[in-house]
């Protein structure tokens, strides 16, 4: 069932009266998905805006050879397909439950009718997209400028042991893919996709929480890329 | 070396994610905070730490270097 009190914290709402949140609610519907369950899937045609209420939704582009690129994790209260729904042409990317999801659901029809009626709802969309739009930048910049495999190779080799540090390992720091973002200057799925690249190298293998380090000459070739 | 997530239970808000996304049950809710449930049984997808905002879960990784290059083989 639809609650209030969920809608009135969805970004979308922020600042809606309850009346105006009523009106909302009476063309809002709920959804539920089981975990891996396309919900929205890329291409297909705008139908409606999706707001998380519980769990978690992945967006993703994925290549003709079935490489995929993470656009995001949205967590409850985060919108998605509203790009599609805004600018009425096909899904630009898929979106797929992370595990067991409730969604609420506007229609497009129905979002551009409140829209109209209800003012706040439109200048909450432009900040929320103008916020995408910021993010989508800052991905940008990362994969056309800068080259981050090759940095996150050298980030390996720098904290790999050396012949006289082997003892010593397990002293050494252990890094999360968040830490190696942030030592390298990028994002947490661009981390992945870069250790991914590597281990199709042959360079290192990621074995549950071991990084392994299989030909260091390849990872030093690599890191020495512009 | 620990191969399960390790929770920061101080910065644990208890929303839950990361329980909803763990496809093989490694994590519960105690009390409200998130807790390694079944160690034995995380295979280490990291998601329970991608999705956590609170930034209380962590996966770390060992960086280890293969034998063959000490000996150089």
């Amino acid at each position: 069932m639809v609650d209030i009190d969920s809608l009135k914290n969805m970004p979308y709402l922020l600042g809606l009266e309850t009346d105006e949140l009523e009106d909302v609610m009476r063309s809002v519907f709920e959804k539920s998905a089981e975990r891996n369950e396309i919900i929205v899937h890329e291409d297909e045609p705008a139908q409606a805006l999706f707001f998380i209420v519980s769990g978690a939704v992945k967006v993703q582009k994925t290549s003709s050879e079935g490489k995929e690129q993470i656009l995001g994790i949205l967590r409850p209260g985060d919108a998605f397909n509203d790009v599609a729904v805004f600018d009425g042409k096909p899904a630009p990317a898929s979106a797929i439950a992370m595990s067991k999801v409730t969604v609420y659901g506007l229609n497009r029809t129905d979002i551009v009718t409140l829209t109209v009626r209800h003012p706040k709802i439109a200048m909450n969309a432009i900040q929320i997209l103008a916020a995408s739009v910021r993010r989508y930048i800052s991905l940008v910049e990362d994969l056309s400028f800068r080259n981050v495999t090759s940095r996150v190779a050298k980030l390996l080799l720098q904290y790999a042991p050396d012949q006289a540090q082997v003892e010593e390992a397990q002293a050494r720091p252990r890094l999360t893919q968040q830490d190696m973002a942030g030592l390298v200057g990028t994002s947490r799925e661009v981390v992945g996709r870069s250790l991914k690249a590597l281990e199709e190298e042959g360079a290192i293998r990621v074995d549950r929480h071991r990084i392994a380090i299989l030909d260091k000459d390849v990872l030093e070739e690599i890191s020495a890329e512009d | 070396m620990l191969d399960y997530p390790q929770i920061n239970q101080e910065y644990c808000n208890g929303c839950g994610l990361c329980v909803m996304v763990c496809s093989n049950g490694v994590l519960a809710l105690v009390h409200n905070i998130a807790m390694v449930y079944s160690m034995g049984t995380c295979v280490y997808c990291t998601n329970c730490e991608a999705v956590c905002e609170a930034g209380a879960i962590r996966c770390p990784y060992e960086i280890t270097i293969e034998y063959k290059h000490f000996l150089n083989l």
